[in-house]
């Protein structure tokens, strides 16, 4: 399932943070693999926390 | 006096020396205000020389304030960068940590072994608990940061004021919350800052528990689990003030208690004016509009802000909050407080005062315009705002 093509990573606009859906993010508890689009609706940025889920920009590979 | 070389889009060379610079060094001294007090008491026996760090807090700071005026300059842009990898403004925040340490077990040490009166030590706790609550400043600084020194030192620091759910709420609810009426931690216009402590308080430390078991929870993890970095953080705290009723006696259980919510009460302070009456848009989809500089009361003095590692520039803090404290910007047409923080807080300790030099603030701003329905507003006191200043602009008057 984690071999799935189109592993993508998504940055804060604002302060950089990139959710990795390959890695994951385990200190917030999201395992390696999880889709940005299954995170939960309310998630917003864990490192600043004033971009909202949709504001995340696709990182081209 | 470091100079940065950088290119302007004209492609002219320029240089930046930050003015500041050396001047940061005073937020690592004033963590040891409270060894001023005991050390003039030692030297002179005068046991009313320990109202000297009060006094350097609520009176020359504010005199300072208005003595030195503002600063609104801003690093220029190409070179923050550059600025914030300097590894010598972090460092600052890094021995900070210790000095707060350092006053704490200091001002127990005087009280749990001198015979103070009884006003000398609530005077002493009082102070003790006043620096402590600039730990909070100093973990705020440190737990906003991304790297793991500087989390586990946020963490650190929380522990002396017992304060550790400080960062985990106010990293992942206030920032998320701030200027909305489900943010408790900001406050409406009408609320007095002694009713909002009552709700700031509590609610603050509810949403910080929240938060982590909600993340421990992912994790499959409980939120007694020694993963919880709230908890991480209270253990230090619990070792730190136990160890200090071993060392002085039970005489230390009130003197830590009042401490303790001296501290919370310099948090509540600052977050009282911070965001006072300022309201956030609520957009078609549910959300609220994106933080702006707007949403928070900037101030430029100089002197305060030299204390507190920039904490005054709060509007850019709350637009960008991972910016590090020397680069944070003043923008034009931003909320301004018309005193630093010191002074400010005076005036909130007086209710009617603080209503009288604020509510016109809140109410003449540019995006504000008089309009009631853009302001945070207190709803048991609603009727009475708008009686006084009028009804908004989306809201007909009543029949």
């Amino acid at each position: 399932m984690t071999e799935a093509p189109g592993m993508a990573r998504w940055e804060c606009p604002d302060c950089g943070y990139v959710y990795d859906e390959a890695a994951g993010d385990d200190h917030e508890g999201y395992p390696p693999g999880m889709k940005f689009a299954d995170l939960p609706g309310e998630f917003v940025c864990p490192d600043c926390a004033v971009r909202y889920k949709e504001d995340f920009v696709r990182i081209a590979d | 006096m470091k100079t940065f070389i950088y290119t302007t889009p004209d492609g002219v060379a320029e240089t930046y020396t930050d003015r500041k610079r050396t001047w940061w060094s005073l937020s690592v001294l004033w963590a040891l205000y409270p060894l001023v007090g005991i050390g003039l008491h030692a030297w002179t026996g005068i046991e009313a020389m320990l109202l000297v760090p009060i006094f350097s807090s609520y009176v020359v700071a504010p005199v300072m304030d208005w003595l030195m005026g503002e600063d609104e300059s801003n690093p220029p842009e190409r070179i923050v960068r550059e600025l914030e990898d300097d590894r010598y403004y972090r460092v600052l925040t890094y021995i900070t940590v210790p000095m707060h340490f350092v006053s704490l077990i200091a001002a127990a040490w005087w009280a749990g072994t001198q015979d103070l009166s009884w006003w000398g030590y609530l005077v002493l706790a009082m102070t003790a608990g006043m620096a402590s609550g600039l730990g909070i400043n100093t973990g705020h600084e440190l737990g906003h940061k991304k790297s793991k020194l500087e989390r586990w030192l946020a963490k650190i620091v929380l522990a002396v004021p017992f304060y550790g759910h400080f960062w985990i709420e106010h990293n992942k609810g206030h920032h998320r919350d701030v200027a909305t009426p489900e943010d408790p931690a900001s406050a409406r216009m009408g609320e007095s800052i002694y009713k909002f402590a009552l709700r700031e308080i509590p609610g603050a430390m509810k949403r910080g528990w929240h938060e982590e078991k909600v993340r421990l929870e992912r994790k499959g993890k409980s939120v007694w689990s020694l993963d919880n970095e709230i908890l991480q953080s209270y253990l230090i705290s619990i070792a730190l003030q136990a160890g200090l009723i071993i060392a002085f006696g039970w005489i230390m259980i009130p003197f830590l208690a009042i401490h303790n919510v001296l501290a919370w009460w310099q948090l509540t302070s600052a977050n009282y004016i911070e965001h006072y009456g300022l309201l956030r848009e609520k957009q078609d989809n549910g959300r609220y509009e994106r933080c702006q500089p707007h949403h928070s009361w900037n101030s430029n003095h100089v002197y305060s802000n030299l204390l507190l590692f920039h904490l005054e520039r709060h509007s850019d803090h709350h637009a960008h909050p991972t910016r590090r404290y020397q680069s944070l910007r003043h923008f034009e047409d931003l909320p301004q407080l018309p005193n630093g923080y010191f002074g400010m807080y005076l005036i909130a300790y007086i209710p009617w005062l603080w209503y009288r030099v604020m509510d016109r603030r809140v109410l003449e701003l540019p995006h504000i315009d008089g309009d009631l329905a853009r302001v945070n507003i207190d709803p048991d006191r609603r009727e009475e705002i708008h009686a006084r200043y009028g009804r908004p602009a989306a809201e007909p008057a009543a029949a």
